[in-house]
């Protein structure tokens, strides 16, 4: 058993339907204290249905076996370094989810009068003014729900300003590094994509950009640091030549972990831009959201931010609809607001001097291990790296093994696999992000599991071919899901 | 690890910034503090906020109880700080949860298959619709005024720079319910999907088989909406739909003043690859053994960029989860008895009040204010720790001085009493 692993027991359990079976039950419901009612003399006889059918009936000892066992055959950051690049999987602060229970905040109906509503919103408004600080712009929506949901706020944000002045335009430029959530919301808002391809240092190419851009680009989608983990040197000049056209910047702030304290996209020429709330403010990924996509803005773009708008009159707050050149409301309500709370508990816990510190850190914990293991894998980008870094498989695929195996192997050391294949610039990516939050020793152990890999590779490849050895579940046939899909239980 | 790295201050990691780029002073955010202090903070802006207070707020965020084991379970590390399940071997717990709840989310809805969540129903809505442009091939979308007016707002906002009509039809004044005639004078050849919601804003239970029938003989698909989950539990399934996109709110997740919720979109097997959201797939591991993984990803932004279904690449696991657990906890028979409670205090809330429109509801209805202002009675109710009923005003002018009205199982009969008596 390598590195951190050993073997343990792991408890076979099958689907909540078939634990099932007729009668069992998990829940008790309060006496009825009004009348009872026929639910067909209610409804309408045909719109009452008889029954669910096949749905599960399980005790309530069952439930928590049941989903306690499932949650051990799970890798989570309270288990171990999560090192995936671009997703910033930091330690999450219990006392977060703490105060994001809080029964006045958890209970908050969206539409309960605003004279019993002043605490949540004052809540909106210090995380508003925290997140317009960090980014150096000049007002924030919180209402997206996600990274790639605020991305589509932000574009239908520029294209609402060119039609304003005019014109829509009609083609966005995103360099060949970027999230493949760029070109798919590009898309979502009618504009066609131009690929905006990378220098030899991973980077935009300023002149092959001047090239491109022309009187029908809206904008430029850039991400800073790139997914290469390489702050964009010329950022300050791309952005002249995009506003020297009449154009916009998008800025993906997938990688702001790398920035927050010690530079501002507001300050080198960025119009807007979203925060991953569930990355760079810590809130938890929960297996897949939720997460929160805040978008902010430079003065030009504010009056075409979402409705409601938060606003102060005198001592009191209020949401204000009336904004005629609104894009109108990207989702109900106001956001994900209990990922907005605990995304301002991680920033007042942190305050202002802390939130540099953690930038720092993870400046250094990914630089350590660029240091630990460029003697052992290739790495085709070698501009200074910021909060991660990235390596290719180019040597190790001489031995006829890839990143997605190495990854697998990874896992037999007791740790979550790298980002594997992206960016899509780098041939067989090997993308590390360990964020601020992991120490020495956790950082030591990862870079002792890469260079065991790397060595095995060229002792004994099969092994690492055939990895994961050590899970519960060894490797999943993901071809055989997609050729005939199986997406539900059926009795 | 400085030394490591031949640097003697952290500052010289960064050194490579140009000048023009750096922040030269220190962010204008109060130093950090302590977990003492947070938490005093959070409970004291909680605390300015409606505590404690009775609610008959619904309209699209409902107030019901949430059985313990729903936060035990999400609480639990493993759930709450893993990622999206991309790598199975080490993720069959969140992939196993995945496929109950889309598993569950079929039995519900009467449809075939589900997707893994969305970011909420205002957001599946457009979705959907989107989708049933993709499967049509046309591009116009009808959307019942009857559908919960920040849906619409969304969907507007999806579809304008799209360049993809949105029509609205109207309803039925006496009834509440979708105005079937209206309906069809508005469908054509380029009509790509019908939006109802059922219940609907006004809590009517809409007629879906009538409206599947006008959309299908114009070659239209018909998208069943529901932003009230607890409805699923005894309301007849919407088989005759083609796509069924909603709001799992209601299952485990407090109103939390707007969200984290989590949306569905479920629908027949033919649509299956116009599917937008992920979707966890059975399959088998090396030794032959059941597992899970996330698949049909060739749908998603990762893989076909501008070309995917949609840009969304989350769904909402968390709250999917809580909401799984609620439906194994209440289960088949429990979410009948829940919906039989929910149904018995609306009816009992309504006896005493004028409704407005006639239409069967579920558990909230429009209610005519009579003589007072629903502002006058909401501020009564405020007075008694009551949180009254939605002015409709706001997104019906025509219903001005009507309020909608919601009784779940957490109101209790001297609530409901006091409301009687703020009406008379």
């Amino acid at each position: 058993m390598p590195g951190k692993t050993r073997q343990h027991i792991s408890q076979n359990e099958p689907l909540l339907f078939e634990i099932s079976s007729p009668g069992k039950r998990g829940y008790q419901l309060p006496d009825l204290d009004v009348p009872q009612v026929d639910p067909a003399e209610a409804l309408g006889a045909a719109n009452a249905r008889q029954e669910i059918e096949h749905f599960p009936e399980v005790s309530e000892l069952e439930i928590i076996r049941h989903f306690t066992r499932l949650s051990t055959w799970n890798y989570a950051i309270d288990l171990g370094m999560f090192p995936l690049g671009s997703c910033t999987m930091k330690y999450n602060p219990r006392v977060n989810e703490q105060v994001a229970r809080t029964e006045g905040l958890l209970w908050a109906h969206p539409y309960q009068p605003a004279s019993v509503s002043q605490g949540a919103m004052e809540i909106m408004s210090q995380l508003e003014s925290a997140l317009a600080e960090i980014t150096g712009m000049d007002a924030v929506t919180l209402e997206p729900a996600a990274g790639a949901h605020g991305e589509l706020t932000g574009v239908l944000l520029i294209r609402a300003l060119l039609e304003h002045r005019g014109k829509a335009r009609k083609k966005i430029i995103i360099p060949d590094s970027a999230h493949g959530t760029n070109p798919a919301t590009a898309a979502m808002v009618g504009y066609s994509v131009t690929n905006l391809k990378s220098n030899a240092e991973g980077t935009i190419d300023l002149a092959e950009l001047a090239r491109l851009v022309d009187d029908e680009t809206a904008a430029l989608m850039v991400t800073n640091p790139n997914t290469v983990g390489i702050f964009e040197k010329d950022i300050v000049k791309a952005t002249e030549i995009m506003h020297s056209k009449g154009a916009l910047v998008y800025m993906d702030g997938a990688n702001m972990n790398a920035l927050v304290g010690l530079a501002r996209p507001g300050d080198f020429g960025i119009d807007v831009m979203h925060l991953n709330l569930h990355k760079t403010f810590s809130t938890p990924h929960g297996g897949g959201g939720p997460g929160s996509g805040a978008v902010a803005v430079k003065k030009h773009l504010e009056p075409f931010l979402p409705v409601p708008r938060l606003k102060r009159v005198k001592d009191m707050f209020e949401f204000d609809y009336d904004r005629p050149l609104s894009i109108g409301k990207v989702r109900a309500f106001y956001g994900n607001y209990g990922v907005l709370i605990r995304a301002l508990a991680y920033i007042m816990a942190h305050g202002g001097p802390g939130l540099r510190v953690a930038t720092l850190d993870a400046l250094l914990n990914a630089n350590y291990i660029r240091k630990g293991l460029e003697n052992h894998y290739d790495m085709p980008f070698t501009s200074p790296s910021m909060h991660e870094c990235v390596f290719s498989h180019d040597r190790q695929e001489a031995k006829g093994v890839r990143t997605g195996d190495i990854a697998k192997r990874l896992i037999d050391y007791g740790f979550h696999p790298y980002t594997v294949s992206f960016p899509m610039i780098v041939h067989g990516a090997i993308m590390i992000e360990p964020t601020e939050t992991e120490g020495k020793q956790e950082l030591d152990l990862f870079i002792q599991a890469m260079i065991d890999i790397a060595n095995e590779i060229d002792t004994s490849p099969k092994l690492v071919l055939d990895a994961p050895h050590c899970t519960r579940t060894p490797r999943v046939d993901e071809v055989g899901a997609a050729r005939k899909p199986v997406l539900r239980w059926k009795p | 690890m400085l030394a490591t790295l031949g640097l003697d201050s952290l500052d010289g990691l960064y050194a490579h910034l140009p000048a023009e780029v750096k922040l030269n002073r220190p962010l204008n955010i109060a130093p950090g503090k302590s977990e003492f202090d947070i938490v005093d903070y959070f409970r004291r802006q909680a605390d300015r906020n409606a505590v404690g207070f009775a609610s008959f707020l619904g309209a699209g965020a409902y107030s019901h109880f949430r059985p313990v084991l729903c936060d035990v379970v999400a609480s639990r590390g493993e759930f709450l700080t893993s990622y999206t399940p991309y790598q199975a071997e080490m993720a069959q717990g969140t992939l196993t949860t995945i496929f109950e709840f889309q598993t569950m989310i079929c039995q519900l809805t009467g449809m075939d298959v589900a997707n893994a969540s969305m970011y909420d129903g205002s957001t599946a809505a457009p979705e959907a619709a989107m989708m049933a442009v993709r499967v049509t091939g046309r591009h116009k979308v009808l959307a019942a005024k009857t559908v919960h007016p920040e849906y619409r707002a969304v969907l507007n906002t999806y579809f304008k720079y799209q360049g993809l009509p949105v029509t609205e039809f109207g309803y039925d004044g006496a009834t509440g319910c979708i105005d079937l005639a209206d309906l069809e004078s508005k469908l054509d050849k380029d009509t790509a999907a019908v939006l109802i919601q059922s219940p609907n804003f006004f809590g009517c239970v809409e007629d879906w088989k009538k409206a599947a029938e006008l959309a299908h003989k114009h070659g239209a698909l018909l998208v069943y909406l529901f932003s009230e989950a607890v409805s699923l539990g005894i309301l007849e399934p919407p088989r005759d739909a083609d796509i069924v996109a909603g709001e799992m709110q209601s299952f485990a997740h407090p109103p939390s003043y707007g969200g984290p919720y989590a949306g569905i979109i479920a629908t027949k097997e033919k649509f299956m690859r116009q599917l937008p959201g992920r979707l966890a797939g059975e399959t088998k591991d090396s030794n032959g053994n059941r597992a899970f993984c996330l698949t049909l990803s060739t749908r998603e932004q990762h893989i076909r960029r501008e070309k995917a279904t949609s840009n969304i690449c989350t769904n909402q696991a968390l709250i999917a989860l809580m909401a799984t657990v609620f439906m194994s906890v209440y289960g088949k028979q429990g979410l009948r008895e829940l919906a039989e409670q929910n149904i018995a205090k609306t009816q009992y809330l309504a006896k005493g009040l004028k409704r407005r429109f006639s239409g069967s509801v579920f558990n909230e209805f429009v209610a005519s204010a009579g003589a007072q202002t629903p502002q006058a009675i909401n501020d009564a109710l405020l007075g008694k720790k009551i949180v009254g009923g939605l002015d409709l005003a706001r997104f019906y002018p025509e219903l001005s001085g009507c309020m909608l009205l919601c009784a779940t199982e957490m109101v209790k009969r001297e609530h409901i009493d006091a409301v009687h008596e703020a009406f008379r």
